[in-house]
């Protein structure tokens, strides 16, 4: 069966039909060629499909299609602006947080909504913030380390 | 075209691969597109773990509408494998574990070939299975391969037909028999210990589950898009296995999202050839489900180690016996070399001079026990590295100084006969000691207690050679453009250990180009276009990929200094390439490199041209390794070298729930030389919450060999908030001879003694050794209260 949705991704506005079983991140992926969410596990237990949704991180897996009806994604394609990384993306890359690069866009998107809602936050709530978001290279050290350089930057 | 980076070799330059991976540009094979003709398939996997195929009926799944094929063992029954060919792609007469592709349809959307895949029909007639390697070894178990003998098999592996036993390694040295060290050995002693230490079989886990792609010609070309650390093996093994010329077979392979060995070798490819082969011109396209990559791909083996140890009065080891039975799982053609490995590695980073090791890949009805980071030295370093602090204590020396006095050194005999290139481990033990605080340590494990929290300090050291054939190559090119950027071709992997960036900075440092000019066309890999890699294993390429890259930018900048001596008419001898120009030491005169590398230079009065497009190729191939004699393991080198590291760890338990924290952990690693030496402590960090996770994990069966915790909800893997606070590295470099610019791998290493630290160091805290793992808390718990739980309230505060 078939839903007609309509939504917007990374700022641009989408009229789709969808199939009523598929999940957000089938969408994503395989009707629309966003590819940055990326399928871990399928069951929520890994983070590596998380999007934010209406300002929340989510796992896109977890997120039947019919449901995204109305709502705002954001999905790591829409973190630069204007050919400028995101001061997250940056600092990623600045702090070698990524190795083979399959929980990056995952992480890097539950870091936005955690500095979003607590720009300021502890290496505990950072740590808790990404306990969702599953890495096997990197012992996240780097990556918590790139988040309080952000949370740092935006001190001054 | 800005220069900032001249020489890069040993700076923290950049990873070539970061922007494209934080801005979700970077491709994994489920990210490319395949257009509309695409069809799905999807695996049947055996319910039960021993039993023969009496019957299959494809009929009910064959007439779903929308199913394109199905395939079964019946279509092509032939054998498979890396070492010891003894597996079918497909299961044929025979099924070992629960997992095993039985048969493998293909429709037109996932859907329908998961719907399809129920209406397999398989009958089954169970057959006794075998779980214990250590029972499986012994005679009269039941057979798992009754046809072992006639496998297809490499010189260097020695399997037991009429046995479970895939491979038998035998290490005998000093005075020892089959039936162990002598006894006037033993006599010697002023200590011995004796232990047998467990581990059951874990999952690399990466992110990214195995996927893969492919399509079979009308025309009998085949390419299959794998993520994939072995490209080149895959299309060998494809390529003995099906019977198609080599040059007929493309395996590509983009990005990989995480290996830790799991993708090397070959997994589901030649499954999904199969099945493309039964649908010819069409792409199929197989992703494993989380549940099937935990225990339907590849796993690491379980092990029964069996120690027997004696040092002297003053703490200098005399004497091992030791028996490793890796828990092989089904199918062992990886895994009968990770028990080889252990076999000449038996002894650990330790002198010994007298030793009887044996070391046993056996087959069990579990999932195939294959390739995982560290390729049998996390195994065995569990009993190492317990058994050897055990035996200090015994003689009443501390772990660290036991460890120091008996540890191998540079120029060393070791228990093959080889004598160990350059090393330094005493180093290595001295950094962590010092960064963890060792000397604070008055004496003997003692318990520092707050509340309910004990806490303890632990020590590993550990050795790990890069486990292969004596002769896997490597070759590079390396290709100029009219700018003077530089392109470099490589054919080994990507898995986020930074594999790309090191060939870009041993390029630019070897040409005397800036980083920048450097671009490495590497991805994907693809065997069609890029130059030959054995596999993307074994720690292997800095060493010998760098090797070869080096080479084939050093081929590049001679050809340059030659036409530019003639151009001058100097000797290339006085020339030099820096930062991207050619200088003349005699003339002082410079050449810059731009539109000379691809249009060459004029000759004088314009009276013709010389020189033409600059492209440099390289290799390298170890020459050096020599086989060992199969009842001794004795021989001039085993091995190519050895990279050697210590660990220390802080651990903090809770007595009122078993639950460990570990809160510290300080590694030292000698890498020759760091060639990007913040790439090398990424590793030291991810190694080491990837070795504090292994202590904590173990794949669980129940009595008929179903997997029971097949997801990350029941096999937890380390998130953030379990990794330890603090970790500290120490890069130690001791060149080594055949290194580039002295290097050597660290990959894998990183992880091999964290597991036996944190035992160790809960030893110290507790008092109590734990032989077997996973330390869960559970167990941590019962033993700390073997009369059953107290309450909390009546422990002193
Ligand atoms: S793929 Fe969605 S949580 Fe793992
Ligand atoms: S970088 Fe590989 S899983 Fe995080």
């Amino acid at each position: 069966m078939y839903h007609e949705i309509t939504l917007t991704i990374n700022g641009e506005g989408y009229t789709l039909a969808v199939q009523s079983h598929h999940t957000l991140l089938k969408v994503l992926r395989e009707q629309l060629g966003i590819t940055s969410p990326k399928m871990g596990c399928g069951n929520g237990e890994c983070g590596a499909c998380t999007i934010l949704m209406n300002g929340l991180a989510v796992n896109s897996c977890q997120v039947l299609a019919p449901e995204a009806d109305g709502a705002t994604i954001e999905t790591v394609e829409g973190l630069s602006k204007d050919g400028k990384l995101h001061p997250l993306q940056q600092a990623f890359i600045d702090h070698n947080a990524v190795q083979c690069g399959f929980c990056t866009p995952g992480m890097l998107m539950s870091a936005r909504a955690l500095l979003d809602r607590t720009p300021h936050p502890t290496e505990d709530e950072i740590r808790y913030a990404l306990v969702g978001n599953l890495c096997r290279c990197t012992g996240y050290t780097r990556i918590v380390e790139a988040i309080q350089d952000v949370a740092g930057q935006s001190d001054s | 075209m800005t220069q900032t980076i001249s020489n890069p070799a040993g700076k923290s330059v950049p990873r070539v691969d970061a922007f494209e991976k934080v801005t979700g540009a970077a491709k994994y094979v489920d990210d490319m597109a395949f257009g509309p003709g695409l069809l799905y398939g999807k695996i049947v996997h055996s319910p039960v773990a021993h039993a023969l195929i009496k019957r299959i009926d494809t009929s009910k799944a064959l007439a779903l509408p929308g199913v394109k094929a199905v395939v079964t063992g019946q279509d092509n029954p032939t054998h498979l494998g890396l070492y010891l060919k003894d597996r079918y792609i497909f299961a044929y007469d025979r099924v070992r574990y629960v997992g095993e592709s039985v048969a493998g349809v293909v429709a037109i959307s996932e859907e329908i070939a998961e719907a399809a895949a129920k209406l397999v029909e398989v009958e089954y007639e169970l057959l006794e299975p075998v779980f214990d390697p250590y029972a499986g070894a012994q005679p009269g178990a039941p057979l798992l391969h009754p046809d072992l003998g006639k496998y297809e098999v490499v010189n260097f592996i020695f399997p037991e037909p009429g046995t479970n036993i895939s491979e038998h390694f035998k290490l005998r040295k000093g005075d020892v028999s089959d039936a162990g060290v002598s006894d006037a050995v033993w006599a010697q002693c002023a200590a011995i210990v004796e232990e047998t230490y467990t581990m059951p079989q874990i999952q690399h886990a990466p992110l990214e589950t195995h996927v893969a792609v492919a399509r079979w010609d009308l025309d009998g070309q085949i390419t299959v898009w794998a993520a994939s650390q072995s490209p080149f093996a895959q299309r060998d093994l494809l390529s003995n296995s099906l019977g198609v010329p080599h040059g007929n077979i493309r395996v590509i392979s983009p990005y990989v999202g995480g290996g830790f060995g799991g993708k090397a070798g070959i997994s589901i490819e030649a499954n999904v050839a199969l099945m493309a082969q039964a649908v010819k011109g069409r792409p199929v396209k197989v992703r494993m489900t989380r549940e099937e990559e935990f225990v339907a791909t590849n796993v690491r083996q379980s092990l029964v180690s069996k120690f027997k140890i004696g040092c002297d009065a003053k703490g200098n080891l005399l004497a091992m016996d030791v028996a490793y039975y890796f828990g092989g799982g089904a199918y062992n053609d990886y895994g009968v070399n990770i028990a080889r490995a252990a076999g000449y590695s038996c002894t650990g980073p330790y002198d010994v001079p007298h030793v009887k090791g044996d070391s046993y890949c056996v087959y069990t009805n579990h999932p195939i026990g294959s390739a995982m980071r560290g390729f049998g030295m996390p195994e065995i370093h569990w009993g190492i590295e317990q058994v050897m602090d055990k035996l200090a204590e015994e003689i009443g020396m501390d772990a660290a100084d036991f460890k120091r006095r008996n540890c191998v050194r540079t120029g060393d005999i070791i228990s093959t006969g080889m004598t160990m290139p350059q090393i330094d481990l005493v180093t290595c033990i001295d950094k962590v000691t010092e960064a963890i605080g060792w000397k604070d340590l008055t004496g003997f494990p003692k318990p520092v207690r707050s509340g309910n929290k004990l806490r303890g300090k632990g020590l590993a050291i550990m050795w790990k050679a890069p486990a292969m054939p004596p002769n896997p190559g490597s070759s590079a090119i390396v290709r100029f453009n009219e700018d003077a950027t530089v392109n470099v071709y490589v054919g080994g992997q990507e898995l986020g250990q930074g594999a790309f960036t090191v060939a870009a900075q041993m390029a630019a440092e070897a040409l005397g180009v800036p980083y920048e000019w450097v671009r490495v066309s590497a991805n994907p890999v693809d065997t069609k276009y890029s130059p030959y890699e054995w596999q993307t294993v074994a720690s292997r390429l800095t060493w010998s990929m760098g090797n070869a890259v080096k080479a084939a930018a050093e081929d590049a900048r001679g050809k340059i200094l030659d036409i530019v001596a003639q151009y001058w008419h100097e000797d290339p001898a006085d020339l030099d390439i820096k930062n991207g120009v050619v200088i003349s030491y005699k003339s002082e005169r410079e050449q810059p490199l731009q539109k000379m590398v691809v249009y060459g230079l004029p000759n004088e009065n314009f009276e013709g041209w010389q020189g033409g497009p600059i492209v440099g190729s390289g290799k390298f191939m170890p020459t050096y390794v020599t086989g060992l004699d199969p009842e001794t393991g004795q021989g001039a080198r085993a091995v190519v070298h050895y990279t050697v590291g210590a660990q220390a760890v802080e651990i903090e338990v809770d007595t009122e729930t078993g639950q460990m924290d570990v809160l510290k952990i300080a590694s030292a690693y000698d890498v020759g030389k760091a060639i990007n030496p913040d790439l090398v402590m990424t590793q030291i960090e991810g190694g080491a919450v990837h070795g504090m996770s292994s202590a904590f994990e173990g794949l669980r069966f129940d009595a008929q060999g179903k997997p029971l915790n097949g997801n990350f909800v029941d096999y937890k893997i380390a998130t953030a908030p379990d990794a330890p606070r603090e970790i500290h590295g120490d890069i130690v470099e001791t060149p080594l001879e055949d290194g580039p610019w002295g290097a050597r791998g660290v990959g894998e290493h990183v992880m091999v003694p964290t597991a036996p630290a944190i035992a160790n160091a809960l030893y110290a805290a507790t008092g109590i050794r734990f032989n077997d793992l996973p330390l869960s808390a559970e167990k941590v718990f019962r033993a700390l209260h073997p009369a059953g739980p107290e309450l909390s309230c009546a422990l002193p505060r």
